[in-house]
């Protein structure tokens, strides 16, 4: 609900630019006097973190990449000579190393909010497939970025994860010679990895300008779910979210400098400090830990089953395709939710049948992950079946049903009036 | 309930109002931005096993008089002239006035025996000649730069040509009479 | 249920937030962590560089600098080392010129094309045992053993492991361990088979400085020098650490406050 009053009145060098290119008029519209709901929660921080994440990542990324050499030869080397030669090498690593950590947490932060109080149902659907978006660039930035040290795990990860696009019948095979460049992920790949690495966050960026100029348009969603219904409802941008933002990035920094300061390799495997050898496998290969739910949903489909050994041979579903399917699929999915949720409440505060499915889904996620991480034996692969097949059955057959099924409760008159003495 | 400030829809900015506490923080936030500009900066300063080359030792024992050699000292040619007596009394004959860069030779050399230069051309960065017995010498018995034709004279000092300095002498100590350590 | 998100403190909400994920995240972590299925996890030691203001000890550092030279550097390169670098232990310059000097190094071409061995300066990285990997796979039974520049961190546990290794070997390998020729018992190497001798032993080194050279003593020293060569930043950053975390508390004071103030004067 962008306000349609004249702008404010600018003075000297900034009126003078504002006229030819009202980049200040802009600014004060979406910034400072932009109306928020004034019942935001501090989950609604999260947005914000993610953009100075980016930030930073970029920031400490172009310094990084002064130093650093893509050739297989010399990349290990080069980033140690940047842990130890390079002035203040090993804080701008470790900073680039733990934000990419940082900006999932943050992100799958940010998500969670949307799911829970259904900021992604009209009219902001199209924000939400944007923020999918920027979900998907992350991912193929971060996992190009871990191949770039050349230790073991960047080596044999990239390996197995590029190996998958050969589960597609016929074109499978010449589509992974293309990505490698060669016949085994080598210099070639890396390379290129390099350059799509530096590449990535730039479209990043121009996707997250698009996700918040949608968010713009109909402004933020809040926690109770209704839509402000005036003045009342709302407070100015600056100095209100300005000010509680600056709480969420002191907090956000702390645990950042954390992680950077006192345990800067503890969200990392220590094989990645073993240089890269195509002659000896790790005995476990383990992505980076924001990958190991979707790495849980791809291993969960195994050769054995009766339903790929019927169909083996007949039209190339094989259960690696499968798996590649399903994985991908578990993001496809998450873009058309706003589809596939049928209620007409948004927010999670007021569907209490609902809510709880929404911190089983989270839970499961968190089971997914876990799993993820061990090997592929015994129960574990049992237990990953079972969480895969919830988390579509949550997708497919819950948020549906339910949205149809459930009785809301009672929404509240407006954001500043909340209901009258609310049941619990 | 009529102050613009408690709507919290301020048309005011409330910039002249804005008190002591917001100011703190917003600078504190400016303090530690900037503070972490620091070490980025710093990183593209010479890392640390650049500036352990920083310096070369160079032994002279093995020289012979009028032998030239050269070394190499930040990935920069270093000329050693082991001059002959007669190069060093040319040298230090030449009047002041006739060089358009003016320095005896005695400010460029500690050791009147062995001179000690950086073997870039001060024109425009060409390695000069005269460090092998073949080369051209140039029109004063040092050095000449074919590139613009810049003559050096055996205390390597701009004579002719484009040049504007004389060929830079590095800070170098003698360790002893025969080691010396450039840079 | 309405009333409380509001009532809730400050950043409530994004502290659940960060406690759900950080328990999601240790949860995956110890479940990427993926111990191999056969190590056995090593009995923490009491460093004197753990904890917030972990320092290296640098007369335990000196001492291992000489066991690695006098027993790991007859098979184990350091290659991420400088000479240079061993200043960081308390040394002078001049000292650590003439612990470069002790040991040759390959340089050249010179002008007749030939490559010649000369002592080795501070400037230049410590010398490797083998000429290539190849060459030391070739005189160690096929396999090249690893460089110990970054050990501490490349492997799980980090020092406790890298020391429990050293004390893990036993003269009588429990029954039915079947070792084969050519392989060694250890406790703690994933497998217990591990081709490496037991390298140290008691009374091996001599340390200048007078300190009895018990084999744990000689392990614990080592242990404390890789633990440097892997991460000499290290006091560094801990120390650098502190002042961010004491200026983003107070950051995060001001923030709270000022935040506060400002919207108490709404509604």
């Amino acid at each position: 609900m962008a306000s349609n009053e004249p702008g404010p009145e600018f003075s000297g060098v900034v009126k003078w630019i504002d006229r030819r290119l009202p980049i200040f008029t802009m600014m004060h519209k979406e910034y400072r006097e932009f109306p928020v709901p004034r019942n935001l929660n501090y989950f609604w921080s999260f947005g914000a973190l993610a953009s100075i994440t980016l930030i930073i990542m970029i920031a400490t990324g172009i310094f990084l990449a002064m130093q650093y050499q893509p050739n297989t030869e010399l990349a290990f080397t080069s980033v140690e000579r940047i842990m130890r030669d390079v002035n203040y090498g090993w804080l701008i690593r470790y900073v680039h190393m733990n934000g990419a950590s940082m900006f999932f947490i943050v992100v799958y932060i940010h998500i969670f909010r949307g799911i829970y109080y259904g900021s992604y149902k009209e009219p902001r659907e199209l924000l939400w497939i944007l923020g999918v978006i920027i979900l998907v660039l992350m991912m193929a930035t971060a996992f190009m970025g871990y191949v770039l040290p050349w230790g073991q795990m960047s080596l044999w990860g990239a390996t197995v994860i590029t190996n998958l696009f050969s589960a597609f019948p016929i074109i499978g095979e010449p589509i992974v010679t293309w990505l490698w460049g060669g016949f085994a992920v080598d210099n070639a790949t890396l390379n290129r990895f390099f350059a799509l690495h530096y590449l990535l966050p730039f479209v990043i960026f121009a996707v997250v300008f698009l996700h918040v100029a949608a968010l713009h348009i109909p402004g933020s969603n809040n926690p109770d779910g209704i839509d402000p219904k005036g003045p009342q409802d709302t407070v100015n941008f600056h100095p209100y979210m300005t000010a509680k933002d600056m709480i969420g990035i002191a907090a956000f920094l702390l645990v950042y400098a954390a992680l950077v300061f006192y345990a800067p390799n503890f969200l990392g495997h220590p094989d990645n400090y073993i240089p890269a050898n195509p002659l000896v496998t790790p005995p476990h290969i383990v992505p980076e830990w924001y990958f190991l739910p979707f790495y849980a949903i791809l291993r969960s489909f195994v050769a054995d089953w009766w339903f790929f050994q019927v169909f083996l041979g007949w039209w190339g579903m094989t259960a690696k395709l499968a798996g590649v399917l399903a994985m991908f699929g578990s993001l496809i999915l998450l873009a058309v939710l706003p589809w596939l949720d049928t209620s007409r409440v948004r927010s999670c505060k007021y569907r209490p049948v609902y809510k709880w499915l929404v911190f089983l889904f989270v839970i499961d996620f968190i089971i997914l992950g876990y799993v993820g991480g061990k090997p592929a034996e015994g129960t574990y692969v049992i237990v990953a079946q079972w969480a895969t097949l919830y988390y579509f059955f949550h997708l497919l057959i819950l948020t549906p049903f339910v949205g149809w099924m459930e009785r809301p409760k009672p929404l509240p008159a407006s954001i500043s009036k909340p209901a009258v003495a609310p049941a619990e | 309930m009529s102050e613009s400030t408690e709507t919290g829809h301020a048309s005011e900015d409330g910039g002249s109002r804005r008190d002591f506490l917001g100011m703190l923080t917003m600078a504190t936030a400016a303090v530690g931005a900037a503070s972490f500009a620091w070490p980025i900066i710093d990183s593209m300063n010479p890392s640390a096993e650049v500036l352990a080359l920083a310096s070369t030792e160079v032994d002279l024992s093995a020289m012979e008089v009028g032998q030239s050699i050269t070394v190499i000292w930040r990935k920069k040619p270093v000329f050693i002239r082991r001059r002959t007596p007669e190069e060093i009394a040319e040298a230090e004959a030449v009047p002041l006035d006739d060089l358009s860069d003016p320095q005896t030779d005695e400010e460029r050399v500690q050791n009147p025996e062995f001179l000690i230069m950086v073997g870039v051309c001060t024109h425009l960065g060409c390695i000069p000649l005269g460090q092998a017995p073949g080369d051209a010498k140039g029109e004063f018995g040092g050095w000449f730069c074919p590139c613009h034709g810049s003559h050096y004279d055996t205390s390597g000092r701009i004579r002719k040509g484009p040049a504007p300095k004389n060929l830079e002498v590095p800070a170098y100590e003698y360790l002893s009479d025969t080691l010396v350590k450039i840079g | 249920m309405t009333m409380s998100m509001k009532s809730l403190g400050i950043g409530k909400s994004r502290a659940i937030g960060r406690t759900l994920l950080g328990a999601a995240m240790a949860l995956m972590i110890g479940g990427s962590a993926a111990q191999a299925a056969v190590g056995i996890t090593p009995p923490s030691q009491d460093w004197s560089f753990n904890g917030v203001f972990g320092k290296f000890d640098k007369a335990s550092a000196q001492r291992g600098l000489q066991v690695y030279t006098e027993v790991c550097a007859s098979c184990h390169s350091l290659n991420l080392m400088y000479y240079r670098n061993i200043t960081a232990l308390g040394y002078t310059e001049d000292q650590a010129k003439a612990f470069a000097a002790q040991f040759e190094v390959t340089d050249g071409p010179n002008d007749d094309g030939d490559y010649f061995t000369r002592p080795a300066r501070p400037s230049d990285r410590f010398a490797a045992p083998f000429e290539n990997e190849k060459a030391a796979a070739a005189s160690n039974g096929g396999k090249a053993p690893p460089d110990l520049s970054l050990m501490v961190k490349a492997r799980m546990n980090g020092a406790d492991y890298v020391y429990a290794l050293l004390t893990g070997y036993k003269d009588v390998p429990p029954a039915g361990s079947n070792i084969p020729e050519g392989a060694h018992y250890n406790e703690y190497f994933p497998g217990h088979q591990i081709a490496m001798a037991p390298p140290l032993s008691d009374g091996l080194v001599e340390y200048s400085d007078g300190t009895s050279a018990s084999l744990e003593q000689a392990a614990k020293d080592v242990t404390m020098f890789l633990a440097w060569t892997a991460e000499p930043e290290m006091e560094d950053r801990k120390g650098m650490g502190v002042k961010v975390f004491l200026f983003l508390l107070v950051f995060l004071g001001l923030a709270i406050a000022n935040k506060k103030r400002l919207w108490a004067k709404l509604h």
